[in-house]
């Protein structure tokens, strides 16, 4: 935008911004979310909320979506003073936020879910039929190729945020929030939602958009305010600013690098799937190897099929016809717990869903898969003290925050929520590891903390297979990658050959044609 | 979030410690304290060593079938066959006693044993039909003991024309029904090992750790290896025995054998877990909190019958309280995810 780095407010244009927040302070018993907090947001621009997790983004986003009522400070709406009382009378004024957790109903259709708490009605019953014109108009101007009869719970996630989103479009807009939005969404819907975005600004609507990529930072951020702890640090030009200089405002510390040197040393084969056909079909004669010392990608958009290669050596996927030799031995379609027992290990990519019982402790994640090892238990009873000191030095060993391994895993942060699924491979013997989307949704400081816990893992001479749809991930990390498309391997690359464009190259490689 | 350490203390709500202690220790503390206070208030019997140590025995029966039901609870289902698991335990238990104390009028204790393990078989055969149903077919908790409600109901009145069964030597009922040892009910030492057994089972073992994890994500605990049909059967397996414990020992108080017996207990039994914090959606309860939670509902007949409250309108106050508890329960949950979020 038109003016230099403005560290703080900037001077005000002509006229007020389209929402200020003013000293907001949020306070949760034992917490305070939010102190003091200052932002404001033009019309027409795209304000990105920049924080580690836990730095206090969703507290904000969430009051000025009308969740939650700030313990002090004004919030001004147009330049008036305005206190939202719920979401409801926020969407009202045109504050709409898509937030990362979906508010769709999954036995509903589309434009039911569309129009759900505003339906369209005449003379006190729904006109089904104007429902379901103007839930194809907005499919349309959106450009969603979704039905709009067709039931959620039938979509994928990609799918379902992208109702989500039309949700916030189907009425007047002045303030959309998005938290986080691309991150289920493939590289084609991405632009597509940059291009409502583009849209939205011309219309003079003010976006708040949180997100930890760098890269979609560069694409279409105007400016960006920095939160840490609660506390605004400070608001900067997102076209002068290096990203250096934002990780640093971020953590408060200096960021050399995020992504460690790796020394591989690959050895002897330890994975290796031939011709693998999964039973759901989203498989089809898939073969890679994998070898001791050695890291290996597996690209690939959302949907390729890619998680569910590692799923199938799991024995979670059910395997149709292929062999998998794990160690030499013919591992075809062992369960999880004997998979576990030969040292291999899954790291599922989504932790609330599948990957920690969010409501019990921090210990009991940890040494749930490990708990019939002779360490943890006897022949009846578990050893509790061994128990409890092993969580103790894990939650050292990954710099937990909190170190209290009693809490349960709910009331951590993202990032340290998913320190306590990587702790779980380490509460045994593990030689092979499988990283699914290790790092969506965790801040950068833990993200570094991340990619040297693999680098550690590689150099000690694990293998690792590395499933990701962060692309910077797959180039700086692996020393081979292999990407999928639809179910069917499109290429191997290796060493000098994995570069962006030769990667991205095969993620859609036959889409064109 | 990161910060525990609090800048802005002071001017903290004064309404919070309330709050706090609310969800600390949950609604039970408070509805024990009303109760008691109530009940002495309105009866001049109620708060004497007797009553107290009468109150301890009628509770133990439904303590020992919450402690079961707590395990339904905790892999995230519930088990609605624990009333016909009594009544089955009751006329099997019987019926094998008698009719084989009727053959063998000398052999008394082997009568009892034989009549025992009928009735512990026959009810547990009922949880592991459960067990099965929602473990390897996925019936939904619901109508698996729903179902198995029905069916166990109906074997029991068909074995027995509908009329108790006598017949049974004096000694089981002297025993396990009346008998007492340095002034303490047999009964309440038997629920007294359950309920170490159960604090061992979900505090010191394998299974027990499992049934909190296969209850608080059920996917995870696949992922991290857990055998979770196993986990799921054995939680309808126990909780049908124990059920039978309490059927056997109900038999011995009552010296028939009844198929008309338990049909408040899906109800009481759930009610006591709730009451005592077991979370409805799995993974969360104490014991030590369900045995309260049981003892509090055996403190509330009591106290009703003490102040001649009538047996009618009482279902309609266990009810009731039940609907309040998981109201509280919902609050409580409200109140966490603030302190959380």
């Amino acid at each position: 935008m038109a003016e230099g780095t403005t560290e703080r407010g900037g001077s005000a244009a002509s006229a007020p911004p389209l929402l200020r927040l003013d000293g907001i302070t949020k306070r949760f018993p034992g917490v305070l979310a939010l102190d003091a907090v200052d932002f404001d947001l033009r019309a027409g621009e795209v304000h990105v909320l920049f924080g580690e997790n836990g730095a206090g983004k969703s507290t904000m986003i969430t009051t000025i979506a009308g969740a939650h009522r700030p313990d002090g400070g004004h919030i001004y709406f147009r330049g008036e003073p305005t206190e939202l009382h719920s979401v409801h009378h926020a969407r009202s004024l045109g504050i709409s936020a898509v937030f990362q957790e979906f508010s769709l109903v999954p036995s509903l259709t589309v434009e039911q879910n569309l129009f759900l708490g505003e339906e369209i009605t005449r003379g006190g019953f729904l006109d089904k039929r104007a429902l379901h014109r103007r839930a194809e108009e907005i499919l349309a101007e959106l450009g969603f190729p979704l039905k709009a009869t067709q039931r959620v719970a039938h979509l994928s996630r990609a799918e379902q945020q992208m109702v989500e989103i039309a949700k916030a479009f189907r009425s007047d807009l002045s303030v959309l929030i998005l938290d986080e939005p691309t991150s289920s969404l493939t590289e084609r819907e991405t632009d597509r939602l940059f291009a409502l975005i583009e849209q939205a600004k011309q219309n003079g609507v003010g976006i708040i958009y949180i997100t930890h990529r760098m890269s979609e930072i560069r694409r279409i951020a105007d400016r960006i305010t920095v939160l840490r702890d609660g506390r605004y640090v400070a608001t900067v030009d997102a076209e002068s600013v290096t990203e250096n200089r934002l990780l640093e405002l971020m953590t408060g510390r200096q960021i050399d690098q995020v992504f460690p040197a790796i020394k591989f040393a690959p050895g002897e084969t330890m994975l290796d799937v031939q011709n693998l056909t999964t039973g759901d079909g989203t498989v089809s004669d898939v073969s890679i190897t994998v070898r001791a010392g050695e890291i290996v990608g597996l690209a690939g958009l959302v949907g390729s099929g890619k998680s569910e290669v590692a799923r199938a050596c799991f024995g979670v996927t059910p395997v149709e016809s292929g062999r998998v030799v794990y160690d030499g031995d013919d591992c075809t379609g062992l369960s999880a717990r004997r998979m576990l027992d030969r040292g291999f290990f899954y790291v599922p990519p989504d932790r609330r869903d599948e990957g920690l019982v969010m409501i019990r402790s921090v210990r009991e994640n940890m040494t749930l898969p490990s708990l019939h090892l002779p360490h943890l238990s006897g022949r009846l009873f578990l050893r509790r003290r061994a128990e409890a000191d092993l969580a103790k030095q894990l939650a050292k060993r990954l710099n937990l925050q909190p170190p209290s391994t009693e809490r349960a895993v709910d009331h951590f942060s993202g990032g340290n929520q998913q320190k306590v699924l990587l702790a779980k491979s380490l509460a045994r013997e593990v030689s092979f590891f499988v990283f699914d989307e290790p790092t969506v949704g965790v801040d950068v400081g833990t993200r570094v903390a991340i990619y040297e816990f693999i680098r550690d893992l590689c150099e000690a001479g694990a293998g690792v297979l590395l499933i990701s749809s962060d692309l910077p991930e797959i180039l700086h990390l692996t020393n081979r990658v292999y990407v999928m498309y639809r179910g069917e391997m499109r290429a191997e690359l290796t060493g000098p050959e994995i570069t962006e464009a030769n990667v991205l190259g095969h993620f859609f490689e036959r889409e064109a044609a | 979030m990161a910060v525990e350490t609090e800048q802005g203390k002071k001017p903290a709500p004064r309404r919070n410690w309330l709050q706090i202690a609310f969800v600390r220790l949950g609604v039970l503390p408070f509805l024990l304290l009303i109760a008691v206070v109530v009940f002495t208030a309105m009866s001049d019997n109620f708060l004497t060593g007797r009553n107290i140590m009468n109150v301890l025995r009628q509770s133990t029966y439904l303590t020992m079938v919450a402690m079961g039901q707590m395990l339904a609870l905790l892999t995230g289902g519930f088990d609605l066959s624990v009333g016909t698991i009594i009544a089955l335990t009751s006329v099997v238990g019987a019926t094998a006693m008698a009719s084989m104390y009727a053959a063998y009028p000398d052999a008394a204790a082997l009568c009892i044993v034989v009549g025992i393990l009928a009735g512990l078989a026959a009810g547990s055969a009922v949880g592991a039909v459960n067990g099965i149903g929602v473990a390897l077919f996925n019936v939904s908790p619901f109508m698996m003991t729903l179902g198995m409600a029905s069916v166990g109901f109906g074997i029991a009145l068909y074995m027995t024309g509908g009329v108790p069964v006598y017949g049974m030597p004096d000694a089981f009922g002297d025993i396990f029904g009346f008998g007492q040892f340095f002034g303490i009910p047999t009964p309440i030492y038997a629920t007294l090992i359950l309920i170490l057994g159960m604090f061992v089972l979900l505090n010191w073992t394998r299974l027990g750790r499992y049934f909190y994890a296969v209850g608080g994500n059920i996917k995870a605990s696949a992922l991290s290896g857990i055998n979770t049909r196993l986990s799921l059967f054995m939680a309808y397996l126990l909780c049908g025995a124990m059920a039978a414990v309490s059927g056997l020992l109900l038999t011995a108080r009552l010296e028939t054998g009844e198929a008309n017996i338990g049909a408040s207990m899906p109800l009481e039994a759930i009610a006591a877990c709730v009451i005592g914090g077991v979370s409805l959606r799995g993974g969360i309860g104490r014991v030590g909190n369900v045995v309260l939670g049981a003892i509090f509902i055996g403190l509330i007949q009591n106290g009703m019958n003490l102040a001649r409250i009538e047996s009618y309108l009482q279902t309609v106050v266990i009810g009731v309280l039940l609907i309040l508890a998981v109201i509280a329960d919902q609050l409580r949950q409200r109140y966490i995810a603030r302190l959380q979020d």
